[in-house]
């Protein structure tokens, strides 16, 4: 019986050897592959496609600008995986992108997928940088090629909690999480920064990063009667919950993180998106020199922003600003580039700390106000 | 009667083509693939432990991922910086399995009673429990890590010798993937062995009495309960056992691994394979692994047969292996590889 | 008392969407004895095929009454729904009506699959806002407050439900269902024509399915090609806790459930002392119907004894 096991496995292998690697050779020029790897399907492929996008941007901008590395031309080629937001495809799709030799990795975009996968690029020497994993464990692991281009929640949480009390005037908050590593992450920061700032967590509650039905819970933080509602979550679940307080009616300001400080959350939430608060890692993309024409170039070409995507650009430049310091793609020669890097992207100056976090990182609060995200003020994180 | 080759020939050149794989594998398809075919043996001792419950018990266990969650998080527990306890694995592994067995037997208790799909309800209600207290036992006592997971699990190590590390032997080198096939494969022949072996016992024999007629096996004098109770134990060791290799394996983990579509993939690959039949459940574990990776290819695929990408390889992927499973079970109802008993079965039904 | 009453509301019309959805799994599964695990996911095509009606009838018709394109929008997804509903149970289910056990439930977990990624390809990755077209009131009762939107889901289900109780006990599409429910053998040899009675049951709950799907999208201002599965999850165990197979059942098991996710959230702390909170609120609802099952191997209202292997 074992025997036609094996002889299954063999035809099961069979089946897929014909997809052996594929680097292509581009018309004399050397072509360098870069990865990128996210949740290009499940419920956030929206994100996933979107900072996949600022990847083929970045990509496409620097082909045309013409790249040449220790004295060769240079072709950039993506290769986008997807990582289905899952710990076990995230490794092995690390895997795949390490075997077909890239060069560097935009990725990934959840904690819980960057970890595990950041083990394998360490172990193979392949620098990555994350435009979005804002967990602390990432970057604590102690590994060389590990970095990010934003915050991390407590860089963001301390900013967030700080902000509410002091510059809000909230006295009493209520603070709700989406039980992702994400949300619970940026909640417990800001709930330790609201009590520093001499602040009153009158209520904590928990959703799903599934869920659309918050009344439950509203229903009982509106028994506590807040100044102010802080949710550790993404749009799809901060859209239908600032809804739901008003129709309860209830008065408390509404503040999140990265997560909802999004076009999607306004489009979502319609007119009650009114007076929400939010922050975002970095400074204002239409402050920013090159930034409004970023937002132009994407958006004529991918439509709306989702989220991340001018942090993927970021990091695709980044990556080959380092390698063209060290006139090298070779992951070995111009990793020791990274950390000495100071580039100014769309998304603001950036620097890496000694563990690879963003170094000095400047977190930026937006209000809606006439159904767009004004610039409130940006303030640095003082970790 | 064909003349078949002496056994002894036959068994060598399985364990001969069995300890090349990986080298073949590697030479010919890349890294990842030797990455992926450790997963596949992973998931082979899954489906064999929910086989046990499902196939032969005929008990609908949507739950199953509950004891590979414990397995998981008991390695996690004592080879971690988490409590910072570093215990070896062989300590720590059959601990796992334990307490999977002992949780196999918790839900089995109050459960004797349900059939079919009150069951199935019931036991995924339990996986979703387990899920989400390990989702949230960071606070008051931080026991879990919450949904931030647990990093930094120790790899599987004997002595000095690390298994995550290359090494060279016999002038080859042994990478951390390759080392750990082989760690998997000495587990997964385990595996098959007490599965084999408890298929043709007294009690293999009762669960297929349970699974055909629950009451006519009571009135032969089978003791359904504790038989039943004996197949979540033994379904929830195999669990807890791949839970505390997938530990060491990933050194990293987080409650979102232990959702319901996991379970529910370990059931597709054994009814896919063919339920109750050690090869076919082999086969449809090995199957529904590698081809939601292989199907990433269909870009290059679409690509060479016309030139060009028409459709996004990451759309496709996961709607080629939805089309798979609908396609597999309209052709082939009772698995790709069914037990003789069952194909003979499903002919009596048909007729 | 006012938080008491507004937890009870959000627990009524989370439960009657539950409901909805739950009649659609228990009328199949009474004949079937299958599980449709892509009934979620026809919610979410009656959502999406809703929202893009009413997004093109927006633009071609500015200033049209909100109820009036939500009216059209239905009277294009209900068809469409019950469309879907039967070529699924014609292509993936009706070749496997004596196949074993367990082959339908790998199919209808292909299809949900399937009409996922359809899904996605069609009408895109990201979540789609539903336009602020109905009427946004709100009205204040004993200090709890209820929407406009609420009060119409409430009604609507109700409506919806009295219906279906008719269809089944007074017509006699109704009665061939129930026959072919307690025997398609006896019930073929007495002159139903089993295939359509199974094709009616399909096309009956994929229209409940539009209908809830809509309903959802309108309540949360949202849809999303992912927003089936969760929801299918919810009614099918809504079914089960309510002794699947089984009209009523479904409904109470509906409704219960809605309340007790909504309570649960609501007091799991102050029934615990503070120990658990909200986060545990499925593990409470889990619990209870563990609790129920246990005592009740048949759910609520299910047939006792009856051998449903």
């Amino acid at each position: 019986m074992t025997g036609r096991r094996l002889a299954w496995m063999m035809v099961a292998a069979g089946l897929v050897a014909g997809c052996g690697d594929k680097t292509a050779q581009t018309g004399g020029k050397q072509a360098v592959l870069i990865g990128q790897a996210s949740p290009l399907t499940g419920p956030q492929a929206h994100l996933g496609k979107d900072n996949e996008n600022g990847v083929r941007l970045a990509l496409d901008e620097i082909n045309a600008a013409g790249l040449t590395l220790g004295g060769k031309k240079v072709v950039l080629e993506l290769k986008s995986e997807d990582d289905a937001a899952d710990p076990k495809t995230a490794t092995t799709v690390a895997q795949k992108l390490v075997d077909e030799g890239v060069a560097g990795v935009v990725g990934h975009l959840n904690s819980g997928a960057t970890i595990p996968a950041s083990k394998i690029y360490s172990d193979n020497g392949i620098p990555q940088i994350s435009p979005s994993a804002t967990a602390v464990a990432y970057t604590s692991a102690g590994y060389k090629t590990a970095f990010r281009v934003m915050t991390n929640d407590a860089q963001q949480g301390s900013v967030l909690g700080a902000y509410a009390v002091k510059t809000l005037g909230a006295r009493k908050i209520a603070i709700i999480d989406d039980r992702t590593a994400y949300g619970q992450g940026l909640a417990d920061e800001v709930e330790k920064a609201v009590k520093a700032a001499g602040g009153e967590v009158v209520a904590r509650e928990y959703t799903t990063d599934r869920s659309t039905d918050f009344m439950a819970i509203l229903t009982s933080i509106k028994g506590k009667a807040p100044d102010l509602v802080f949710f550790g979550g993404m749009d799809p679940q901060g859209a239908p919950m600032i809804k739901q307080m008003h129709q309860l009616g209830m008065t408390a300001k509404f503040l999140g993180g990265d997560g909802v400080q999004t076009p999607a959350f306004i489009a979502l939430a319609g007119p009650d998106a009114e007076g929400a608060l939010a922050s975002n890692p970095g400074l204002p993309l239409d402050a920013m020199p090159g930034g409004s024409a970023f937002k132009a170039k994407f958006e004529a070409k991918y439509g709306k922003i989702q989220n991340y995507s001018p942090y993927a650009y970021d990091a695709v430049h980044v990556l080959v600003d380092a390698m063209k310091r060290a006139d090298s793609s070779d992951p070995a020669i111009y990793l020791a580039e990274l950390p000495k890097t100071d580039y100014q992207g769309v998304t603001g100056r950036i620097r890496f700390d000694a563990k690879g976090d963003l170094a000095g990182g400047a977190v930026t609060l937006y209000q809606v106000k006439n159904g767009h995200w004004q610039t409130l003020e940006t303030v640095r994180s003082g970790k | 009667m064909t003349k078949r080759p002496p056994r002894w020939l036959a068994f060598s050149v399985l364990a001969l083509g069995l300890a090349a794989l990986p080298f073949l594998v590697d030479l010919g398809m890349g890294r990842s693939w030797v990455r992926l075919l450790d997963l596949a043996l992973l998931y082979v001792i899954l489906a064999l432990g929910l086989n046990i419950v499902v196939g032969y018990a005929g008990l609908l266990d949507l739950g199953y991922v509950a004891f590979y969650a414990l397995g998981a998080y008991v390695y996690a527990w004592l080879a971690s910086p988490q409590f910072g306890l570093h215990l070896p694995f062989w300590a720590v592994l059959p601990l796992g399995a334990m307490l999977a067995a002992l949780f196999g037997v918790l839900l089995g208790t109050p459960t004797l009673r349900l059939r079919g799909d009150y069951l199935a309800i019931v036991t995924l209600g339990f996986g979703e429990i387990i899920r989400i207290f390990m989702n949230n036992l960071n606070a008051p006592v931080n026991i879990t890590n919450g949904p931030q997971g647990i990093n930094l699990i120790d790899p599987v190590r004997l002595g000095a010798f690390n298994l995550s590390e290359p090494h060279r032997l016999f002038g080859l080198t042994f990478t951390g993937i390759h080392l750990t096939y082989y760690l998997f494969l000495l587990f997964t022949l385990l595996v098959i062995f007490v599965s084999m072996r408890l298929e043709d016992s007294r009690i293999g024999r009762a669960w297929v009495a349970i699974r055909e007629d629950e009451i006519a096996a009571a009135a032969t004098g089978i003791n359904t309960r504790n038989l039943k109770l004996l197949a979540f134990a033994m379904g929830a060791t195999f669990g807890g056992l791949a839970g505390g290799l997938f530990a060491s394996f990933q050194g990293f983990i987080s409650p979102e691994s232990f959702n319901l579509m996991e379970s529910i993939m370990i059931l597709c690959m054994i009814v896919l394979g063919g339920m109750g039949h050690i090869p076919g459940v082999i086969f449809g574990a090995v199957v529904l692994t590698l081809l939601p990776e292989a199907l990433r290819y269909t870009g290059d695929w679409q690509r060479d047969l016309f030139g060009h990408v028409y459709i996004d390889p990451a759309d496709l992927r996961m709607l080629l292996f939805g089309v798979a499973l609908v396609a597999v079970m309209l052709y082939r109802p009772a698995g790709l590889l069914p037990s003789t008993r069952r194909r003979r079965e499903f002919a009596d039904a048909q007729g | 008392m006012d938080i008491f009453l507004q937890q009870l509301i959000n627990g009524l019309v989370l439960g009657s969407v539950y409901a909805l959805v739950a009649l659609g799994y228990t009328m199949v599964y009474g004949i079937l004895e299958l599980i449709n695990f892509a009934h979620g996911e026809i919610t979410m095509i009656g959502a999406m095929v809703a929202l893009a009606v009413i997004g093109a009838l927006t633009l071609a018709a500015p200033g049209a009454p909100g109820v009036l394109l939500l009216g059209a929008g239905l009277a294009v997804a209900i068809p469409v729904c019950v469309a879907l509903g039967l070529v699924i149970e014609r292509v993936a289910y009706r070749p496997l009506r004596h196949a074993p056990r367990l082959a339908p439930l790998i199919t209808a977990i292909g299809v949900s699959i399937v009409l996922q990624n359809v899904a996605m390809m069609i009408w895109g990755k990201q979540y789609i806002p539903f336009p602020g077209i109905l009427p946004q009131g709100r009205h204040e009762i004993l200090g709890a407050t209820v929407s406009d939107v609420q009060v119409a889901i409430l009604v609507l289900a109700v409506i919806i439900m009295l219906m279906l109780i008719l269809v089944v006990q007074k017509t006699r599409l109704g009665r061939a269902m129930r026959a072919t429910a307690q025997s398609r053998q006896v019930a073929s040899l007495m002159g139903v024509d089993v295939n359509r009675v199974i094709a009616a049951t399909f096309a009956i709950g994929s229209a409940l399915a539009a209908v809830a799907g809509v309903m959802v999208s309108a309540y949360y201002g949202l849809a999303h090609y992912y927003m089936g599965f969760l929801l299918g999850l919810k009614a099918f165990s809504a079914a089960v806790l309510g002794g699947i197979g089984n009209l009523g059942g479904a409904m109470l098991g509906g409704l219960l459930l809605g309340l007790i996710e909504s309570f649960g959230a609501g007091y799991i702390g102050d029934l615990t002392g503070g120990f658990l909170g909200s986060n545990y609120q499925d593990v409470f609802a889990f619990f209870v119907l563990i609790a129920v099952l246990v005592f009740r191997p048949s759910g609520l209202l299910g047939a006792r004894g009856a051998e449903r292997a």
